[in-house]
């Protein structure tokens, strides 16, 4: 059943960003930074982790929740050390996402002989 | 962009201005099936996610993981994949196709630093890959670092922060 919710979950959120482009005519880079800027906001208001429990990776996988990780890592942090945790907490949750895409994308422009 | 300046050049050679250009271009435009891009995007962003679930059930049943211990490791095999098909030139077509479907996944953020990285390549690795890395993706840090610290600062006033 979490399958089904994730096709659905994960879909709608794409047609968002596709309406971003087709619709209000935005730029990818716009239509990303706005979705995840929206995904920080829904995680303001402790809505995003219901939503993830709920559809599993239909959440967890669109940018959205790259701004649901951010403010996680940094309310956790407030939480437990307080007022910095603010600014140190932010890319506790995300480390992996980032670091794995620098680490890989670096790899590959060593192993990978460019096209054209 | 680019070619499109160097043609509206070109047919200002033949007496056209940029504004008539313009309307010409427009004229000739394909017709864009909003609906139609909707689906694919539907489609392909949908399958993306029903592939990171696959991954997800995977570490959480043969690795004994918590759905949130394997949300990380998940992350990581997607990047991975979406290095590898955009380093075959496979994801960009696939991109091609669906649009916004390919691009909100996680894997669209890859494949932005990743062929970023590729494209600049042959400017050296330190100014050429090491620069140009985030080019695309950095607008999405950016934007998500600073929204999370407002959020977490109206959070720490409101004293509501930590679940």
């Amino acid at each position: 059943m979490i399958f089904l919710w994730a096709f659905l979950v994960g879909g709608a959120i794409c047609v968002i960003g596709q309406l971003m482009f087709d619709v209000l005519k935005l730029t990818p880079a716009h239509t990303m930074a706005t979705l995840v800027v929206i995904g920080a906001i829904i995680d303001g208001f402790d809505l995003y982790e219901p939503l993830i429990k709920f559809a599993g990776a239909g959440a967890s996988v669109p940018i959205t929740s790259f701004g649901n990780a951010l403010v996680h890592g940094a309310l956790t942090e407030l939480h437990t050390s307080g007022w910095i945790g603010v600014i140190s907490g932010i890319f506790k949750v995300t480390s992996a996402g980032i670091s794995a895409a620098i680490i890989f994308s670096f790899l590959a422009a060593l192993v990978v002989r460019p096209k054209g | 962009m680019a070619s499109k300046g160097s043609t509206a050049n070109r047919y200002k050679k033949m007496s056209m201005s940029p504004k008539e250009y313009k309307a010409f271009a427009k004229e000739k435009e394909p017709p864009r099936s909003i609906l139609g891009n909707c689906i694919k995007a539907f489609l392909v962003g949908g399958t993306i996610c029903v592939v990171g679930q696959a991954i997800t059930e995977l570490f959480v049943h043969l690795m004994n993981m918590t759905p949130e211990q394997a949300s990380n490791p998940t992350v990581a095999v997607l990047i991975l994949i979406s290095v590898i098909l955009t380093s075959l030139g496979v994801y960009d077509k696939l991109a091609q196709f669906a649009g916004a479907g390919s691009a909100v996944p996680v894997t669209g953020f890859a494949n932005s630093m990743c062929s970023a990285a590729l494209e600049h390549r042959s400017e050296g690795l330190v100014l050429g890959v090491g620069g140009n890395m985030f080019k695309l993706a950095g607008a999405v840090i950016v934007y998500g670092t600073v929204a999370a610290f407002f959020v977490g600062i109206v959070h720490l006033i409101l004293g509501t922060g930590g679940q």
